[in-house]
């Protein structure tokens, strides 16, 4: 990802020596080349390795076990249909899926339009190279740290007697501490809000900086108002962008298991402490149900996003 | 108001903090002129343009168009209208769409709009290309749909940044015959940048040419090409010989400049240092006993006569008439 500079020209780094040296005809010298296939499969291989150990087995696992049959005692196994059946007649499911797409939409509508104002301002407005990379910086640092303690640290900032209501009460604002601050949805979202701005700065900055600016005063030459030149030439030139960062903060939100359970107070719950709980009782079964059904969702949000925006045409140029 | 004049730029001067781009320039553009800014790298030209076009706001001064101050207003209510040195062309929109886009934002009806820019891409001669996205272009086909975007407005001035300077040799002569075909056509101000003293001198009615900043000269290109006012002029539009004489600095054609031997007339002794065959005419240069390096053009017909060589010493001769006095600036 070029986030941190604004290449010269588009000159696209991407698929670059690999290829080229598979493609260029054998030297006599070394007579010791191994075949093209073989190669390609050397280039493949790792990826290909990391994602079948960590990824399409365990998916395997789950996708068996979700149907086998369990007591208190153990599982067995079996093709049942019943723990889906169940997951899926149950209203509390419906009520959890519904709160966590609540905060997905609340969340990806903020952090978008966050992350695309910082984003632009970091593109457009700052000239000096230098100082854009110390304000890319300013965003980044924070992720180094880890989620959980940026999530807990919010707790003694809007605590009854917090840091803010201090403030509040301070200059005035309110008489009596703020109570909805924190344990609230209130909570969650400023605590989402802030985990996973980033996720949308990032990508829309790398599309942002591939725009030539003078498309901007051409737009501005033809008599386009600032904002019919970001309706009409800025944000589709970047949706690329835009539709990365959404994928990144839905996928997050939807897969949240600790920032609800620690912001809400137990007024929310999450899909995955849904599954936690299923879990800690043992359940497997239905817990692996209940995982396949939310990898199935968000397979599909994500799906309908590529579906609207070509991210993979985009992304080769 | 006077209304002889498409542009004038009152003293306008541009300011980066402490550097001085644009000094305090004046220059009247007489209506319907095919105007070029020319100048080395940095000498102001195309801060100037972008002045005039209202993408870089004036630190001092005034710009009017058709008789009006037009210095704090916006590029869409100045009737100018800018074609860019990388196009500009909107990616992600079929020609006719970046054709279309000021109507667009005026608010003009999709149907009117496609088939008022239709009739710019016929302009153009690129009508069968509207559907295609300019990625699917060449650099002339590109260039071609940025100027039908630029006229569609049916500006008072369009405004060329560099505009040949992508193209290959062969097509710039091409472009450059039909910018002059479109501008006699419209009859309105072309106002052109560029570096290339031939492009200015073949398109041009009116040769401004600049440095650091200044308005060196501002004449028709038949004017100075004849009569350079500097040393500067001399050496930048080329095929000169700068040389010392007397009362200053000295200006003859290279063209008329010949080999041969010294008699009364003018003259200067040297030594040839390159023979460069150019088909009607063959460029000899030469390095006077005083160190400066002249060139002579010389009919090839004259120069088989009596061919030099690298090496060969040499007399540089002209007529009296043919010098040329410059100003010491």
């Amino acid at each position: 990802m070029n986030v941190w500079h604004k290449p010269a020209s588009d000159g696209a780094p991407a698929a670059g020596g690999a290829t080229s040296m598979v493609r260029r005809p054998a030297s006599k010298r070394r007579s010791t080349r191994l075949p093209p296939w073989l190669v390609s499969w050397f280039q493949v291989g790792p990826l290909a390795l990391i994602l079948t150990v960590l990824f399409a087995l365990p998916t395997t696992l789950f996708l068996v076990v979700s149907f086998y049959d369990y007591d208190r005692v153990g599982i067995y196994p079996a093709f049942l249909l019943d723990n889906y059946r169940e997951l899926l007649t149950t209203p509390a499911t419906w009520r959890v899926y519904v709160s966590s797409l609540r905060f997905a939409l609340i969340v990806w509508a903020i952090t978008l339009f966050l992350g695309f104002n910082v984003a632009y301002f970091l593109i457009f407005h700052i000239r000096n190279s230098i100082t854009r990379t110390i304000f890319f910086l300013l965003c980044a640092i924070p992720f180094w740290t880890s989620g959980i303690i940026r999530t807990i640290a919010w707790i003694p900032f809007l605590g009854r007697n917090g840091a803010f209501n201090q403030i509040l009460m301070a200059l005035g604002v309110t008489s009596h501490p703020l109570d909805f601050l924190l344990f609230s949805d209130f909570a969650v979202i400023v605590t989402y809000v802030h985990l996973f701005t980033l996720l949308m700065i990032g990508p829309i900055a790398n599309s942002l900086s591939k725009i030539d600016p003078a498309l901007l005063e051409a737009a501005r030459d033809a008599g386009a108002s600032r904002w019919h030149t970001m309706t009409n030439v800025v944000i589709p030139l970047s949706k690329t962008g835009i539709t990365l960062g959404s994928i990144l903060v839905f996928t997050q939100v939807m897969g949240d298991y600790f920032v609800v359970r620690q912001m809400s107070g137990g007024q929310s719950a999450s899909i995955v402490s849904m599954l936690s709980t299923e879990i800690q009782a043992m359940q497997y079964p239905p817990a692996s149900a209940n995982a396949m059904v939310l990898v199935i969702f968000v397979a599909i949000l994500v799906g309908v996003m590529m579906k609207v925006v070509d991210v993979r045409k985009e992304l080769v140029k | 108001m006077d209304n002889r004049f498409d542009v004038e730029l009152v003293s306008v001067t541009k300011r980066y903090g402490a550097t001085l781009a644009v000094d305090a320039i004046s220059l009247r553009i007489p209506r319907g002129t095919y105007c070029c800014l020319l100048g080395p790298s940095g000498c102001g030209k195309t801060t100037t343009l972008r002045m005039i076009a209202g993408h870089e706001a004036v630190t001092d001064g005034d710009i009017l168009i058709h008789g009006e101050n037009v210095s704090d207003l916006p590029p869409i209510k100045r009737g100018t209208a800018m074609m860019f040195q990388s196009y500009a062309l909107f990616p992600h929109m079929s020609c006719l769409d970046n054709v279309a886009f000021s109507l667009k934002m005026r608010g003009v009806a999709k149907k009117e709009r496609h088939s008022r820019a239709r009739d710019f891409l016929a302009l153009v001669h690129m009508a069968d290309y509207a559907d295609r996205l300019p990625a699917q272009l060449s650099g002339g086909q590109q260039q071609r749909i940025a100027l039908a975007r630029a006229l569609i407005n049916r500006p008072r001035v369009l405004l060329l940044d560099e505009p040949l300077s992508a193209l290959d040799p062969f097509l710039r002569v091409k472009v450059r015959e039909e910018l002059k075909r479109l501008q006699r056509e419209l009859s309105i101000t072309f106002i052109h940048v560029t570096h290339s003293q031939d492009e200015a001198m073949a398109l041009a009615d009116l040769m401004v040419v600049m440095q650091d900043g200044h308005i060196r000269q501002s004449a028709p290109p038949r004017e100075v090409f004849e009569r350079p006012v500097s040393p500067f002029i001399a050496r930048f539009i080329g095929s000169h010989n700068v040389l010392r004489a007397p009362h200053g600095q000295i200006a003859v054609r290279a063209d008329r400049c010949r080999l041969g031997v010294a008699n009364d007339g003018p003259h200067v002794n040297g030594q040839v240092i390159a023979v460069e065959y150019q088909g009607a005419m063959v460029r000899v240069a030469m390095k006077t006993d005083a160190g400066d390096e002249v060139s002579a053009l010389v009919p090839d017909q004259m120069f088989y006569r009596q061919p030099a060589e690298p090496g060969d010493l040499a007399t540089l001769v002209w007529s009296e008439q043919d010098t040329h006095a410059l100003m010491q600036v």
